[in-house]
């Protein structure tokens, strides 16, 4: 918990049920994020950590998440295409986005899951699989991505850089 | 798009690549950490890495393999071979893999499934088949027998009821080998691919018998694969998962490119 309240930047990397996010609130460490984006950390999730950062999922109903986006996260709509999501998907990457600058349309990156955030104002980046959903989620010094960016080559290590360079506007030399 | 994705596998013996066929006359084929670098700046889409070394000793050169291997790659990395349990499993993870691969051990023990996706989830644990059609039978690709011991013994089950048995125990994607097409070069067993793709609701990765690009394209279509095993092809013409998958755009398949 003193490390969280230390950071100087916050990577939540999941990947797992949504119920496990629990270990987060027995821990501490969802009032130490809390504390930690109100001063304006920047914080990354990924996969399930970025769906962490919605109200709820119904792969956990009785579970709250942070609710720094107030929709919940749901599962793929039963179809003929496999669920869970797996492999190289491509990204629709929304104007203004700042974690995903410099990604072209069309790059790819890589994904495995059956849960997704809803596409909204505060989507950075959509992928169409059965339905467009976010694949990136971004509000100010809040940023989640559904893929892997740890896994997704070049394309993943961009957006690592991104937010790794990410400064609060205004602030800094 | 969702794309079809092109697994480079390497297979490791004692810490190092080898090649040969059926496993007989293994040459020495390189270092594991840097191959499976060159294969990912090469296009491949994901690296397994299956280790063939059979003793207890091998263990820990295995970790260590998977541990150098793993902090240069990033794209998914699967390890396959010698996992017997959860804690091999949980050793594999922690020295870097995003995936371990099962087969014998779990037939001999499908808990052993359920048991490493509930600590690690689904998308970790691929289920790997070996599989021969039973001549024998009515319906030769719906009865495929699983083999095991190198494709050398009866498992006792069938091909379709075990994948579907693995996808309920939790198991996040199918490896598929056709027994009967391993080694020809004669093209992926296509109808059996289907059988397994149509019966269960996860991905499915087709293996054995490439031999030339539209064998990828017959699989990617006709098999209803999602992903293929390429080991051998690039021994023969192909030389990069990138010009692989150049020659499947062509032809319509969606890829990963440029990669």
């Amino acid at each position: 918990m003193s490390l969280v309240e230390a950071a100087e930047r916050i990577v939540l990397p999941g990947v797992g049920h949504f119920a496990a996010t629990e270990r987060l609130d027995a821990t501490g460490l969802t009032g130490a994020i809390r504390d930690a984006i109100a001063r304006g950390v920047p914080f990354l999730g990924i996969c399930v950590g970025m769906q962490w950062l919605y109200a709820g999922s119904t792969e956990a109903p009785q579970q709250p998440g942070l609710g720094a986006f107030s929709e919940s996260c749901s599962r793929f709509a039963e179809c003929t295409e496999k669920v869970p999501h797996v492999g190289w998907n491509s990204l629709e990457v929304r104007e203004g986005s700042r974690l995903l600058a410099g990604v072209e349309p069309g790059e790819f990156v890589y994904f495995t899951h059956s849960y997704k955030g809803p596409v909204t104002a505060d989507t950075a980046a959509v992928t169409q699989y059965i339905e467009p959903f976010a694949a990136a989620v971004e509000r100010g010094n809040v940023m989640g991505v559904q893929f892997h960016p740890e896994k997704s080559g070049e394309t993943g290590l961009k957006i690592l850089r991104n937010f790794l360079a990410w400064q609060a506007k205004g602030a800094g030399c | 798009m969702l794309t079809k994705r092109i697994i480079a596998c390497l297979d490791v013996h004692a810490g190092r690549v080898v090649k040969g066929v059926q496993f007989v006359d293994l040459i020495d084929a390189g270092d594991p950490a840097t191959q499976a670098a060159r294969h990912a700046r090469e296009g491949a889409d994901e690296i397994v890495l299956l280790d063939i070394t059979a003793t207890h000793e091998g263990r820990q050169t295995l970790l260590d393999t998977v541990r150098r291997t793993a902090r240069e790659l990033f794209v998914p990395f699967c390890v396959g071979g010698g996992i017997k349990s959860a804690r091999d499993a949980e050793q594999v993870f922690e020295a870097g893999a995003d995936k371990v691969s099962i087969n014998s051990a779990a037939l001999a023990d499908p808990d052993l499934i359920s048991a490493i996706g509930s600590s690690f989830g689904a998308q970790a644990v691929v289920v790997a088949i070996d599989a021969r059609r039973d001549p024998a039978a009515a319906d030769p690709v719906r009865e495929a027998q699983v083999f095991v011991h190198g494709g050398r013994k009866p498992a006792g089950r069938r091909v379709v009821e075990w994948a579907r048995e693995a996808e309920e125990r939790g198991a996040g994607e199918i490896l598929l080998t056709s027994m009967d097409a391993d080694g020809t070069r004669a093209g992926f067993d296509c109808e059996l691919t289907a059988a397994v793709s149509e019966a269960v609701g996860i991905p499915v990765i087709a293996s054995g018998g490439a031999g030339t690009v539209a064998h990828f394209a017959d699989v990617f279509g006709r098999g209803q694969a999602h992903a293929a095993l390429a080991a051998s092809i690039f021994h023969f013409g192909v030389s990069t998962s990138r010009s692989l998958k150049e020659e499947l755009a062509k032809a319509g398949v969606p890829v990963r490119l440029p990669c």
